[in-house]
């Protein structure tokens, strides 16, 4: 059984924001648009350069495209 | 759905069916008889030869009327080597107990069915594993 993860993020927010589809972000940080939509649906927890990336494609800072309850 | 994730639903169908067939032949070819006694090398290696083949020709095919991005990140690449890291549990499991029988001395049907039943279940949970993270997901 998979655990589901506790890893919550404002993607979809935050490129909606930026006026950015699920591609534009993919082809972005160079994943699939599959990943995309996993991360956003928190079916899939980036790894830590992943996130990064996202977080400057998105222009924001790390902790606020991705959170994690206390 | 991406590449990875079609690839490991066809090789999941082929295999299936692949042995699914043989199973079927060698039952007929019995006809009743002891089972042990088919010549069931023939077909065996056919249905292994058969089941590669077909996943190219799928995968080929699906390409020319399916187009899908051949893009493979991390995320393929995890759930790739979890779902091999599952399968390849069952061709430990069928070495291991193909080495008991010939050391018993069992007839070689037995020994070379259950190799090939490893390698068949090895690639049917390595495939369900896959196919099953890419739905529910990899947290």
């Amino acid at each position: 059984m998979v655990k589901p993860t506790k890893l919550t993020n404002s993607i979809k927010d935050l490129r909606t924001l930026n006026g950015l589809t699920q591609a534009d972000l993919a082809d972005a940080v160079g994943v699939t648009r599959q990943t995309v939509i996993a991360i956003e649906q928190g079916k899939y927890s980036p790894s830590l350069e992943m996130a990064f990336q996202i977080s400057r494609v998105l222009g924001a800072r790390l902790e606020d495209v991705f959170h994690y309850p206390d | 759905m991406t590449l990875q994730e079609r690839r490991s639903w066809t090789f999941l169908v082929v295999v299936v069916v692949a042995y699914v067939g043989y199973v079927i032949w060698v039952i007929r070819a019995a006809d009743g008889g002891p089972i042990a006694d088919v010549a069931y090398q023939k077909p065996l290696l056919i249905s292994m030869g058969a089941s590669m083949l077909a996943a190219i020709v799928i995968e080929i095919l699906l390409a020319i009327i399916k187009p899908v991005s051949t893009r493979k990140d991390m995320r393929d690449e995890e759930i790739g080597r979890l779902g091999d890291y599952t399968g390849y549990s069952f061709v430990v499991i069928g070495g291991i107990a193909a080495l008991l029988m010939s050391m018993a001395e069992w007839d070689w049907f037995w020994i070379s069915n259950t190799i090939y039943l490893g390698f068949v279940i090895s690639a049917v949970l390595g495939s369900l594993t896959k196919a099953a993270l890419y739905i529910k997901g990899m947290p």
